[in-house]
């Protein structure tokens, strides 16, 4: 089944070519479709699962070269390795799992069919960036998936809100693509290959100098940063909350915000060269994670909270492969690629779960605002357990599958005290956001009675993935349980495999900080033993950074994108002046030139063509005299011709005389009689004219 | 010898022309074109018989052109007849009409 992982991708693009071209109009039938697509791939990719757990060790590649130079090659074809395998099951499983689920939370929608094509597009283009087996298809892919997640977020297009978050989204991830793409033309200038096994082994083999090295790799990691959402690039992802929910749900939580991990994970051989590439990798996921977690703290919208959730645990995940590339490069032993790619793993179960449920809460109560829920677990039996299951998962609660991944992190960061505080700080905040969100809508007295009274349990195709999701996100953790011996870290491994050894220190104090969290979220928003106004009050010089989530939006507004348009302003004087002065200077110049070539055409083309005809009408008009129609007039030129013919050879030949004086008197009175002639005409004409008259 | 032969011919020829250039009736054109052929025919036969004395070619020639002098006459007094027909009348003014 390997050798036919290059299906998996088509399997959905078949999916959408037919809902656009032929099914569109049958509503079910295309969603049908989307999802029987789906779920193929996904059985494919279990089975490719449990092949690859037979040959870790040896990788499948297939490549089809459809450039072939001499010094240069592009490939198109699949690499399946485990991290590959890995990602293919979480892409399908998250995938069906929400395809599923639309068909009930999308009911209704006029762009129903189109909901679903642009969602198997989308997971053609996720799939495709995951079986790559190059950089250079990877960037294909990796701006299809741009492009599927700008249509989802502005579905809803005719909302001025969501229409300018897909422009945002797009125009910010592309930031970090112009990065990516620096870092790709840096690969094919040094590397001369584009092939993830080809530049490894030349970025392993010490050919490359150091500096090209930390240069590629921190270029590469910019795309990371645009398409995972870390800082500084983080500020499309709450926006893109505008989407509707399952889109959130799959693109932006589990999995296309996770290909900028993943694209970590792959070129890992590549940060494991340069500590310093390495290092900034790991800082930037920590500022991340501690600033969203921060943000998360405070903000109220249900679907605002679990996105920067995502970007806190997308840093975590970052932090922990950068501190794996930061180790491994000084020659220690760590267990950050294994827990980085075991936490996109279960974050991806749990927090697409989180997503569907706040998709099922929403569709109940028909807000964002958690203010305005409150005691819904009385009403929504499936959907609140499933949430609750997700929360205590991803506070990592033992044993729920979140646990076993952030204690990993946890591990890989315990040898720095920096980032030892900063994951146990971000671990307590996150326990605490979470919970916060659970008491505030699903305990405690309704505060909108209204709201309260419509909310209902949703339809079963929306709850059955919930469940489904529900039982992954407490069993998928246990793959990597520390106490199996071929357990997730022998399976997905860079380098040597890691054997996890249980640290109970570390996982108690975890647990701890995870417990506290939770319980300081019970305090506050449950027993309001402390007052969550007051605290507010108290900090109010924070609460106000933290509800303003740090100002970005407002620095980059002014740093960034008012001097852009500024710019713009500048550009499009320079544009209406210049430009187009040039323009119609043109056409100003060509019009006057144009006056000038016809006063030329009238005057000397026209002229000599006329002036022909008039030296040849003058001429006429001179010679015309002799045709005077009288007969006697022309015997009589006949007549004084040949008179002036025989004067003429008298002279010449018998008087000998060189200049024939006397016949060129007699020409000239000749001509005179002519012209005499002429008039008497024309006063004939004048009499006969007036004697008709008469 | 033969100066007033010729110039009986010249006096007859001028007349001739004369009335052809002058004459308005084409009628007139007609005879005075006769008088001319006739100038020609004296100075032929006189030609004949005191400078080329070895034939009678100036005779022969002067009876020819009598000969198409009277077929010319006959073509003319046709035309005579058909501009009578079209302009009810004969003179050279009513012909004019082929000009300009």
């Amino acid at each position: 089944m390997t050798e036919y992982t290059f299906l998996i991708p088509l399997l959905p693009l078949f999916a959408f070519i037919m809902i656009v071209f032929f099914t569109r109009w049958k509503e079910m039938f295309s969603a049908l479709l989307s999802i029987a697509m789906i779920l193929a791939a996904w059985v494919m990719s279990v089975v490719i699962l449990i092949e690859t757990l037979g040959r870790i060790d040896e990788p499948f590649q297939w490549a089809y070269k459809f450039v072939n130079l001499p010094n240069f090659v592009l490939e198109i074809g699949t690499l399946v390795d485990p991290l590959t395998a890995v990602m293919l099951v979480v892409v399908t499983t998250v995938g069906a799992c929400v395809e599923i689920y639309s068909v009930g939370y999308m009911h209704n929608d006029p762009r129903f069919s189109r909901f679903f094509a642009y969602l198997s597009l989308f997971l053609f283009s996720m799939l495709g960036l995951v079986v790559a087996n190059n950089f250079f298809m990877i960037f294909i892919f990796w701006e299809l998936v741009g492009l599927t997640s700008y249509l989802l977020i502005g579905f809803w297009f005719e909302k001025k809100s969501a229409a300018d978050a897909c422009k945002k989204a797009f125009i910010t991830t592309r930031v970090g693509d112009l990065g990516f793409l620096v870092g790709l033309f840096m690969i094919g200038i040094y590397f001369g290959t584009f092939n993830y096994g080809g530049v490894f082994e030349i970025a392993g083999s010490g050919v490359i100098p150091a500096g090209i090295l930390t240069a590629a790799a921190i270029f590469v990691f910019c795309g990371a940063v645009g398409k995972s959402a870390q800082w500084p690039l983080h500020v499309w992802l709450p926006d893109a909350m505008e989407g509707p929910t399952p889109v959130s749900a799959l693109i932006h939580a589990a999995t296309m915000v996770a290909a900028g991990v993943y694209l970590v994970a792959r070129s890992m051989p590549l940060f494991v060269t340069s500590a310093e590439a390495s290092l900034v990798v790991a800082i930037i996921g920590l500022i991340t994670s501690f600033m969203a977690a921060s943000i998360g703290l405070v903000q109220n919208d249900i679907k605002r909270i679990l996105a920067y959730s995502t970007v806190s645990q997308l840093g975590y995940m970052i932090m922990a492969l950068g501190l794996y590339g930061y180790d491994t490069a000084q020659g220690h032993h760590s267990p950050g690629f294994y827990a980085g790619t075991f936490h996109l793993m279960t974050h991806a179960f749990f927090k697409g779960l989180l997503f569907l449920g706040a998709g099922s809460v929403i569709h109940a109560v028909h807000t964002n605002d958690i203010q305005e829920m409150g005691g819904l677990a009385r009403k929504m039996k499936l959907t609140a357990p499933t949430f609750m299951i997700a929360s205590l998962s991803i506070a990592g609660i033992f044993p729920l599958s979140g646990f076993w991944s952030k204690d990993e992190i946890v591990a890989a960061a315990s040898h720095y005290p920096i980032f030892l505080i900063g994951t146990l700080a971000i671990a307590f905040m996150t326990a605490f956001y979470m919970w916060r969100l659970c008491f505030l809508t699903f305990f405690g007295e309704p505060r909108d009675q209204h709201r309260f009274d419509h909310a209902h349990e949703s339809p079963k195709n929306m709850t059955y993935p919930l469940v489904f999701l529900a039982v992954l996100s407490i069993c998928a953790g246990w793959v990597g349980l520390p106490w199996i011996h071929k357990g997730f870290a022998t399976f997905v491994y860079h380098g040597e495999a890691y054997e996890p050894h249980a640290n109970y220190l570390l996982m108690a104090i975890s647990l701890i900080v995870g417990l506290s969290g939770i319980y300081l979220a019970y305090l506050m928003y449950y027993k309001k033993s402390i007052s969550a106004d007051a605290m507010a009050e108290k900090f109010k010089g924070l609460y106000k950074l933290l509800y303003n989530k740090y100002y970005f939006d407002e620095i980059y507004q002014k740093v960034v994108i008012d001097p852009v348009m500024a710019f713009a302003g500048l550009m499009w004087k320079f544009d209406a002046n210049v430009i187009d002065g040039a323009v119609n200077g043109t056409g100003w110049l060509t019009i006057k030139w144009s006056d000038i070539k016809e006063w030329f055409d009238t005057w000397i083309v026209d002229g000599a063509v006329n002036g022909c005809g008039w030296v040849v009408r003058q001429g006429a008009n001179i010679l015309r005299f002799m045709q005077t129609g009288s007969m006697q007039f022309y015997a009589l030129f006949i007549a004084v011709l040949v008179v002036l013919f025989g004067l003429y050879k008298f002279e010449v030949k018998f008087l000998k005389i060189g200049w024939p004086t006397v016949t060129i008197i007699f020409i000239l009175g000749v001509t005179l009689l002519a012209l005499l002639t002429r008039i008497t005409q024309i006063k004939f004409k004048a009499n006969r004219r007036t004697d008709g008259e008469e | 010898m033969m100066l007033p032969y010729l110039a009986l011919a010249a006096i007859l020829f001028s007349i001739g022309l004369f009335g052809v250039l002058t004459r308005r009736n084409t009628i007139g054109i007609l005879m005075s074109l006769e008088l001319m052929f006739n100038a020609v025919n004296i100075n032929f036969v006189t030609f004949n018989k005191f400078i080329w004395t070895d034939g009678l070619v100036g005779q022969m020639f002067a009876i020819f052109i009598v000969v198409v002098a009277a077929a010319e006459a006959v073509v003319g007094l046709a035309i005579v007849l058909l501009l009578y027909r079209n302009w009810q009348g004969i003179d050279t003014d009513h012909v004019s009409v082929m000009k300009w």
